[in-house]
């Protein structure tokens, strides 16, 4: 698929991913540009039959809420847009449920590589193993496997 | 137009069967011999293994990880690097179960002789146990946990040399501990005259021949620019071995016209489908330090399943708990706090589950999970989350349950909570790193090689790696694929006087 994907859906994924990492709703312009870059790097590597099937889940999505809610996804309160989502992802329909991990996917794989929100979440893994711990403090011994 | 070349034998692939057929075969180049590697993925220098999530996975694995099944419902790894899966894996190195070789029931392949060749590597591969001043609290508690529960937890025996406890395996040890087919066996190919090319991607098999493709080193992307000039290249060979994986050979197989018509091509399909469950402790604990994958409890033969330590990166984490929302962000917030247990399930193969390919010559996995299958995981969940109970956490995330939450006080009635009627594909993350099948070795009308590789009416050809399993091994198969290339590599010089 040629060009930027987020554009076409950017109500509709910005929406989702406040609900699938109520954190985001904080991002500013400079986070939501980390995150809808990495977002679109990891769109280009995957089949276009695939990135076409989930903007096309995104736009239903988007307008099906219409249907219970007389209103779309993305003007939904949190609460609502997380229970569409809920019954989506526990739907008997399998083309449903993967539609919705798709795009929470892409979400957490947006969100989640970024280095500060690791650091955040306190993931401290370090090349150094052992000896990165040593130098913190944590722990006295440097243990190295030979 | 096509470069044309001419080698005498052309292996297709650098994982563990690739690396190993490369060294077994390196004492043929001094006989005048010319053999080639071809290897569709990058080479990378050490400084490049940074074990940061989101540069690794697009430069190691075919589709950075996420290459999903026919329905979309589970994801399968593969290595796509110089070195292949074995650069990307844990390094555990256990051998074949006996009784899993002898139920293959393939004439000419002996267990004794499997073991054999296993300790042969292991020794080359440095396989030995960390001492226990190196194991990290994910870990110890598992086995406390596991023995709490009358299980019997084992260490895993690893192929490491200077391990530092990065944890990073997953994405490369960036210490370059893990002794992978790119840290022993492909140099020491080299060093013997064998050649090998990176980013060259093979589009089909000719009769005694491959046509291939070798693509330029993307602006910005990881790896060495290939040995050879970007371009497509016809390359004829005396001989041609197959060890692209499971995916990658049948798939190769399966586009080629040489080869397309060969009975039960692409069948027998299986993959150790596995799901990452995690407790929560009060206190943090170690847990994305030291090596990630310490213990396992093996429950193939009573139930269907096998446990492993482990610990994933913080986006494969999120990824693989279930669900959304505040929960899950809350459990991704106690990560200092979180045990890891990697549940998979020993499948087994049957007609559903197969190798094709669309149009344009790609792999297509169709994968259903049996009822078998989905009982395994369900008996597996229910033992871990025991298992982290009795390990002391406080709650567990477990994907066959709604809420997904489980709290210690309800610990009591898990059998209730954990339900094979919350097994929703599509929903829950399942992922599969053990690509096994596809060109299964036996003597039966479906049987595509013999038990030393050679393909079915196809003397020019052939397969050394995980597609020639007839079913599932119930373990991590780098050590039996590199035992099975090395006895098709001894068949192959045993042959060669009338292959040449």
């Amino acid at each position: 698929m040629s060009g930027l994907v987020l554009p076409q859906i950017r109500a509709t994924f910005r929406a989702v991913a406040a609900t699938v990492v109520p954190e985001t709703a904080a991002l500013d312009a400079d986070g939501w540009a980390r995150l809808e870059a990495e977002v679109e790097r990891a769109l280009r590597s995957r089949p276009e039959r695939m990135v076409r099937q989930l903007v096309l889940f995104a736009r239903v999505l988007e307008v099906a809420s219409l249907f219970t809610d007389r209103t779309r996804f993305s003007r939904l309160v949190p609460a609502a847009r997380h229970r569409v989502l809920k019954s989506l992802e526990l739907s008997r329909l399998v083309l449903l449920r993967r539609g919705v991990w798709g795009l929470r996917t892409l979400v957490l794989l947006g969100y989640y590589t970024q280095a500060e929100v690791q650091s955040r979440i306190g993931y401290r893994a370090h090349v150094d193993g052992w000896s990165a711990r040593r130098t913190s403090g944590e722990h006295a011994a440097t243990p190295t496997d030979n | 137009m096509a470069e044309s070349r001419t080698y005498d034998i052309v292996i297709i692939g650098s994982g563990a069967g690739g690396g190993t057929v490369a060294q077994a075969l390196a004492p043929m180049v001094a006989q005048g011999l010319k053999i080639l590697v071809l290897e569709r993925g990058p080479r990378l220098d050490d400084h490049e293994f940074t074990g940061r999530e989101a540069e690794m996975a697009p430069a190691l694995y075919a589709d950075e990880g996420g290459f999903l099944t026919a329905d979309g419902t589970m994801t399968l790894a593969m290595g796509r690097v110089y070195g292949g899966s074995t650069v990307v894996y844990t390094g555990t190195s256990l051998v074949a179960p006996e009784r899993v070789i002898r139920s293959w029931c393939v004439p000419g392949l002996e267990h004794a002789d499997l073991e054999r060749r296993c300790e042969q590597f292991m020794a080359a591969n440095h396989v030995h146990y960390l001492p226990r001043v190196l194991l990290n609290e994910n870990n110890k508690r598992f086995f406390t946990g596991a023995h709490r529960c009358g299980y019997k937890p084992e260490q895993f025996p690893v192929n490491l040399r200077g391990c530092k406890g990065s944890s990073l395996c997953n994405l490369g040890c960036p210490n370059g501990a893990k002794m992978g087919t790119h840290r022993v066996q492909l140099p020491d190919a080299e060093r013997q005259g064998v050649e090998v090319v990176t980013r060259a991607e093979v589009l089909r098999l000719e009769e005694r021949a491959v046509q291939l493709r070798v693509s330029a080193r993307p602006e910005g992307g990881k790896g060495r620019p290939s040995e050879w000039a970007p371009g497509d290249y016809h390359v004829s060979a005396r001989l041609v071995v197959s060890c692209g994986g499971s995916i990658g050979t049948s798939a190769l197989l399966l586009r080629s016209p040489v080869t397309a018509g060969i009975p039960g091509l692409g069948e027998g399909f299986t993959c150790h489908p596995a799901l990452i469950l995690v407790g929560e402790h009060d206190h943090p604990i170690t847990n994305d330090v030291g090596h990630p994958k310490s213990y396992f409890v093996d429950r193939a033969v009573a139930d269907g399943f096998v446990l492993e330590t482990c610990m994933y990166f913080p986006f494969v984490t999120a990824k693989n708990l279930t669900s959304f929302g505040p929960e899950h962000s809350a459990l991704m917030q106690a990560f200092p706090r979180l045990q890891m247990i990697l549940v998979l399930a020993c499948d087994k193969a049957v007609k559903e589950n197969r190798i094709t390919v669309d149009k344009s010559g790609k792999p297509v996995v169709h994968y259903t999970f049996t009822p078998a299958v989905r009982r395994s995981l369900v008996a597996a969940t229910r033992a871990s989350a025991r298992i982290f109970f009795a390990a002391g956490a406080k709650r567990v995330h477990s994907p066959l349950s709604e809420p997904t939450l489980i709290e210690r006080g309800d610990a009591y009635r898990m059998d209730d909570l954990i339900r094979e009627d919350y097994f929703l594909p599509g929903r829950v993350s399942i992922a599969a790193a053990h690509l096994m099948g596809g060109c299964a070795m036996g003597t039966g009308a479906r049987a595509v090689t013999d038990a030393r590789g050679r393909v079915r009416g196809v003397p020019w050809l052939r397969v050394a790696d995980a597609s020639l399993f007839p079913d599932s091994l119930e373990i991590n198969p780098y050590l039996t694929i590199m035992a099975l290339a090395d006895r098709v590599a001894e068949g192959i010089r045993q042959d060669w006087g009338s292959i040449s």
